[in-house]
């Protein structure tokens, strides 16, 4: 039972990334950048179309699922690959040294390994997704290998990164040990009723919530956050702030639902813990940071806290409240994917005289020189300081709905104290924008097109969701059927 | 699956008491090593090797091939793993001119 034809969208990304990187090792490479740009885009496109029209059901001798929840992440990494390519399709007149056609390509395989962890039906499945995705990360870390800054983000993202998945996969192999079985539909069966408790089990489900928690840079495993963010090239960072999280968001929420989902009260408790902290921990460690990029480590690190408070209400018995937590968790995911998205394209803007610049006053009086990007940053730092009726207070509305409901009160209390406190500095930057006299340094470099069409379409997203929300929660409705359903 | 026949014969505890030493190993040897990123390298090859060790235990206890399946997929990942972190690892010494582990510090805050 191959049934091969299913997984079509990943194997035509697989081919067409070969295709691509043999292209692009042909002779002449000083200019493959942008045309190997542009063939991943293509791909990337392709690819979109072929999930949107993918069939449902297993395939690979139930190794590869096929589902409304797998599609609609999907989506979403593939949204967000393209967008961050986009971004740095401006390293050709900028920055020589970056534009180099590895980049796209290496993009395309870590989406292709996004596309493999959501589709995860197997613990074997799930391990070689992300570590398809990790490989090609810590390459992109380090991708500016001239710079002694980029090199050490892309050594410690690696170092880091190996020992979570190195904890990831201890916690398989006890699963596989005492469960007898790495299929996700065979794990669920045999971990129901008495079998559910047993001690291996527990301590297998605690590793691999760590190597998870790891990969979306949860507290207590944040910590190569802000040093990998504020190294790794910007187009880079904002590529990590977006869609790997969200592949690794609902891989958790997938490994947590459907093979764990008896274990719901062993696991929402530390899940609880996790989402407190990286709240707290996102909203007080980013008051003090000058450096953007450092700062939007930790708002990252927030954002994943409240994204949290979501699944932790799917822990809860009610099947009601499980289904909202779900659909909220995604709901978030999907609006923090364009919101941060958006916001580092106005990062990746900041350039003075071709270099790029990092602090928050480098932001100084732009509203005087750049009227248009402040606004857009405006309505972007907003939208995470979760102001209505932008589409950020919407997805923190759900969170929080679904953490009352599920009587989880203390989290939403954590949850809004925190927003509170974290408003403080992206209205900070609001405020240097539009109220402090223009940086000494002059004003910053005219904004590439790119980075303009990026912008404009995150941000028109973000203005304007409130218009049109239905599809959007139809999307994560139908998403969460598929995944509580069965 | 020997585990009846001499009183002193290995079972699947023994197996899983040294994968457990291997990987407690690994993970002290990359949180208390303070001297460079080689030894780190080294470290993370431990714990994968004692993850392996853990899957092939199990695999023969449950008269079940897919633990050692798995083990061939860690161990490919693990030699692609190992090569992008030499290769990191290069240009970080080309950059720095020391791999020590004190000195990967101009990031912090």
């Amino acid at each position: 039972m191959m049934n091969w034809t299913l997984a079509l969208p990943e194997l035509v990304l697989a081919c067409a990334g070969l295709g691509i990187l043999g292209i692009g090792v042909l002779p002449r490479r000083q200019d493959m950048f942008f045309p190997v740009t542009m063939a991943v885009l293509g791909a990337l496109v392709l690819a979109g179309v072929l999930t949107i029209g993918q069939g449902e059901g297993a395939a690979f001798a139930g190794q590869y699922v096929s589902d409304a929840f797998a599609r609609f992440g999907k989506v979403l990494i593939l949204i967000g690959a393209a967008l961050s390519l986009m971004l740095a399709l401006d390293f050709n007149e900028t920055d020589r040294d970056l534009a180099r056609f590895e980049y796209p390509v290496l993009i395309l395989f870590a989406a292709l390994g996004m596309m493999l962890m959501v589709s995860a039906n197997d613990l074997m499945t799930l391990y070689l997704g992300l570590e398809m995705q990790s490989l090609a990360a810590y390459v992109l870390a380090a991708f500016n290998r001239d710079s002694e800054r980029s090199a050490e983000a892309g050594l410690k993202y690696f170092v880091l990164g190996a020992l979570a998945s190195g904890l990831l996969l201890y916690g398989l192999s006890l699963l596989y040990g005492f469960a007898g079985t790495t299929n996700f539909d065979r794990l669920a069966d045999t971990l129901t009723g008495e079998h559910a408790a047993s001690l291996g089990l527990v301590v297998g489900l605690v590793f691999v919530l760590a190597g998870l928690a790891f990969k979306i840079s949860a507290v207590p495993f944040h910590m190569w956050t802000p040093d990998v963010y504020e190294g790794a090239p910007t187009p880079v960072t904002a590529f990590f702030a977006s869609a790997p999280k969200l592949a690794a968001v609902v891989l958790l929420a997938r490994v947590l639902l459907q093979p764990l989902g008896e274990l719901g009260a062993q696991w929402g408790q530390v899940v609880w813990l996790i989402a407190a902290g990286s709240m707290i921990l996102g909203a007080f460690a980013a008051i003090g940071q000058r450096n953007i990029k450092r700062l939007m480590a930790y708002s990252s690190i927030g954002n994943i806290g409240y994204a949290l408070i979501g699944l932790v209400a799917a822990a809860s018995p009610d099947p009601a409240v499980r289904d909202e937590g779900v659909r909220s968790l995604l709901f978030y995911m999907a609006i923090y994917l364009l919101m941060t998205l958006g916001a580092f394209a106005v990062l990746a803007a900041m350039r003075r005289r071709g270099r790029p610049v990092e602090a928050i006053e480098d932001l100084a009086g732009l509203a005087r020189s750049d009227v248009g990007m402040a606004i857009w940053m405006l309505v972007f730092m907003f939208a995470m300081a979760g102001v209505p009726p932008l589409a950020g207070f919407w997805s923190k509305l759900f969170v929080f709905r679904a953490a009352i409901e599920g009587g989880y009160v203390w989290l939403a209390v954590i949850g809004v104290v925190t927003s509170v406190v974290a408003a403080y500095y992206y209205l900070r930057i609001v405020r240097v924008m539009f109220f402090d006299p223009l940086n000494e340094a002059g004003a910053l470099d005219v904004r590439p097109a790119s980075l303009t069409v990026v912008m404009a379409a995150t941000g028109l997203f973000t203005a304007l969701f409130s218009i049109a929300p239905a599809p959007l929660l139809a999307a994560a409705r139908t998403a969460v059927a598929a995944v509580m359903g069965g | 699956m020997a585990g009846d026949i001499t009183e002193m014969a290995i079972g699947l505890a023994h197996y899983l008491i040294v994968a457990a030493i291997l990987f407690v190993l690994g993970v002290f040897g990359i949180f208390l090593n303070r001297k460079n990123v080689i030894v780190i390298l080294m470290s993370i090859e431990l714990i994968l090797l004692s993850v392996n060790l853990n899957l092939v235990a199990f695999s023969s206890a449950l008269g079940d091939l897919t633990g050692q399946v798995f083990a061939m997929f860690v161990l490919t990942v693990a030699a692609a793993e190992a090569a992008i972190g030499l290769a990191i690892l290069v240009i970080y010494f080309r950059n720095k001119g020391s791999i020590e582990v004190e000195a990967i510090s101009t990031l912090k805050g």
